[in-house]
């Protein structure tokens, strides 16, 4: 077990150094310079290569790369152009709000999906399986944000039961984590009720059922143990989606979030934070990928074992 | 593949009773887009401000938004903006996921290695995200969101070309191509790429489903279409600010998204029956 985490971490770094490549270009590749913005006009060739040299920029990119890293690896993720403050700051106070969101979102869609994937195996090609995927469907297409401004609408603003945003209170996780959760939900649902109905059709199910079983029981101890597998893995290839749910829903709902962050420095074009926000994201989305392979191999030996 | 023979699913997939609905809207949503400039009740972009936040009436059948124009006009030329941006980025991203695909099932080898090492890299993330780092390089726009939307699905199609080519590519008739001494290029554009194609093509109608979605997503963050072209994403951009005083602004916008793209999902099903090709589909 201790061999393959230590295997799976190692496989993270190159797909780190990579995305951190992209996100370190993002400054490069931008139209325009950023010196012609801290130059005066008129001012001498002279001057320019004072401030090049200042930040840097006259080395070579893969130097300048180095740098970054180095920087970035002691937590200095540079200062913020528009509020001034340094970015790690920043960071430090979002990613608590998204993690939480993430995290309630991540529990939500799992204990809905599998709920409802269950009920809707069970009760296959019945009214309650149909009306199951019906919504399944509806919960997976519609867009997200859409969806957490009409919960706004429907509860916040007619009923008055949630806060219409800002991140006070556990009431005002509750539309936030709806939001994202039911397309999670759809996705854990749809793969539970076809592991359920594939497992049920299996032999050692059929001997449960001769032996004499309780059918309920043979449900839930045995069945649902072995449909659990495959949900675990499209959890654990799916996590970065719910992550980057968050990112949307954030925005809606006004919370103060890495999502939120992110759209606001992007509309700013405040690059420092662009890149560290995207930073976080990823890794967020690395790491959640590693937990459910980690999960994933607790479950289940032989994972361990064709994992090279 | 010839024109009447690609067109022969389409209409099959139309006749079934769970294409026909989604199908007729689908065709409806076009036919409105192409003819905008000839239907749309009003202008698009005329501001009419004592106008403004007027609920729907028989003047303006879907009410007017913060600047007094015609919600349904902006609607009608909202679905040009995000139907051709979305159908234009998908095509891109299918017809180059089909060539690195190709290429990469095909010769093998280091090719392979390096396209396959670079797809895994962006499929590993969340499409937002790819195209949310695409957006920051290039910048807000229209521009930005379909080279986003391209690189956010192209992994997809790489992966189901490299599969479908690496599964024809031992067949018989294949080699006995090659006994014949076909070249390379012929077996690949004539028979390997034509047998690929439908599933590739399918999970590209899909997609335009979901690109419709970060189209939309893009422009409600106002990094999508520049104001005053409307998209319906950004047509919601203005988000919960206007709930309170106007819902509709954000109600009918979203609800052309959402039929569309359901829509979308429940033709590409009938087409998928149709063109007897789910067992492929899974196989990437």
């Amino acid at each position: 077990m201790l061999a393959f985490l230590i295997r799976r971490i190692l496989l993270l770094l190159p797909v780190f150094l990579a995305v951190s490549v992209v996100i370190f270009l993002i400054l490069h590749l931008i139209p325009g310079d950023p010196v012609d913005n801290l130059l005066k006009i008129g001012s001498s060739a002279a001057k320019r290569a004072e401030i090049e040299a200042r930040y840097g920029l006259d080395r070579p990119l893969v130097v300048q790369y180095g740098i970054w890293l180095g920087h970035l690896l002691q937590g200095d993720l540079g200062t913020s152009i528009v509020t001034r403050r340094p970015v790690a700051a920043l960071i430090g106070q979002a990613l608590p709000h998204s993690l939480m969101l993430g995290g309630m979102a991540l529990l939500f869609s799992s204990l809905m999906g599998i709920v409802l994937g269950v009920v809707a195996a069970v009760k296959r090609d019945r009214w309650p399986d149909q009306a199951i995927m019906g919504g399944v469907l509806l919960g997976s297409t519609l867009p997200s944000f859409w969806l957490g401004l009409l919960l706004i609408l429907a509860f916040s603003v007619q009923l008055g039961w949630f806060p219409v945003s800002g991140a006070r209170g556990w009431s005002s996780l509750v539309l936030p984590v709806l939001t994202i959760g039911l397309g999670g939900t759809a996705l854990v649902a749809r793969v539970t009720r076809v592991a359920m109905i594939d497992a049920a059709g299996r032999d050692f199910v059929m001997l449960l059922h001769a032996k004499g079983l309780p059918p309920g029981r043979i449900l839930l101890r045995h069945v649902l143990r072995h449909a659990l597998i495959p949900v675990v893995t499209i959890l654990a290839l799916r996590i970065g989606w719910i992550l980057g749910g968050a990112v949307t829903v954030e925005y809606v709902f006004a919370r103060p979030g890495l999502g939120t962050t992110l759209i606001k420095a992007l509309n700013q074009h405040d690059y420092p934070v662009v890149q560290a926000c995207l930073l976080m994201l990823a890794i967020a989305v690395m790491l959640g990928t590693l937990l459910g392979d980690v999960l994933q191999a607790v479950m289940d030996p032989r994972v361990r074992g064709a994992m090279a | 593949m010839s024109l009447a023979r690609a067109y022969a699913p389409f209409r099959q997939a139309f006749m079934t009773p769970k294409g026909a609905l989604p199908g007729l809207w689908l065709a409806l949503i076009i036919v409105v887009a192409v003819l905008a400039p000839l239907i749309a009740p009003y202008e698009y972009d005329i501001q009419n401000l004592p106008d403004s936040f007027a609920p729907p009436s028989a003047a303006h059948w879907l009410g007017t938004d913060e600047f007094g124009r015609d919600l349904l006009t902006r609607i009608m030329y909202g679905a040009r903006t995000s139907l051709s941006v979305s159908v234009i980025a998908i095509g891109l991203s299918v017809f180059t996921g089909m060539v690195l695909g190709a290429a990469a099932g095909y010769f093998g080898g280091r090719l392979d290695r390096v396209v396959t090492i670079i797809v895994d890299l962006t499929w590993s993330f969340p499409e937002i995200l790819v195209a949310l780092i695409l957006v920051a390089i290039i910048g807000p726009g229209i521009t930005g969101t379909m080279v986003a939307i391209c690189v956010a699905y192209l992994a997809q199609f790489t992966r189901l070309t490299r599969a479908q080519i690496m599964s024809i590519r031992s067949e018989t008739y294949i080699e006995a191509a090659r006994s014949l001494g076909a070249g390379d290029g012929f077996i690949l554009f004539r028979h390997l790429l034509p047998n690929a194609l439908a599933p590739v093509l399918v999970a590209g109608m899909l997609a335009t489903g979901d690109a419709i979605i970060l189209e939309a997503t893009l422009g409600f963050f106002g990094l999508g279409a520049q104001p005053p072209v409307p998209s319906w994403g950004a047509m919601m951009s203005s988000g919960s600010a206007l709930l309170f005083k106007a819902p509709w602004i954000i109600i009918f916008p979203g609800l052309a998204v959402a039929i569309t793209v359901v829509a979308i999902n429940l033709f590409g099903d009938a087409l998928i029956g149709a063109l007897d090709i789910k067992t492929r589909l899974r196989t990437a």
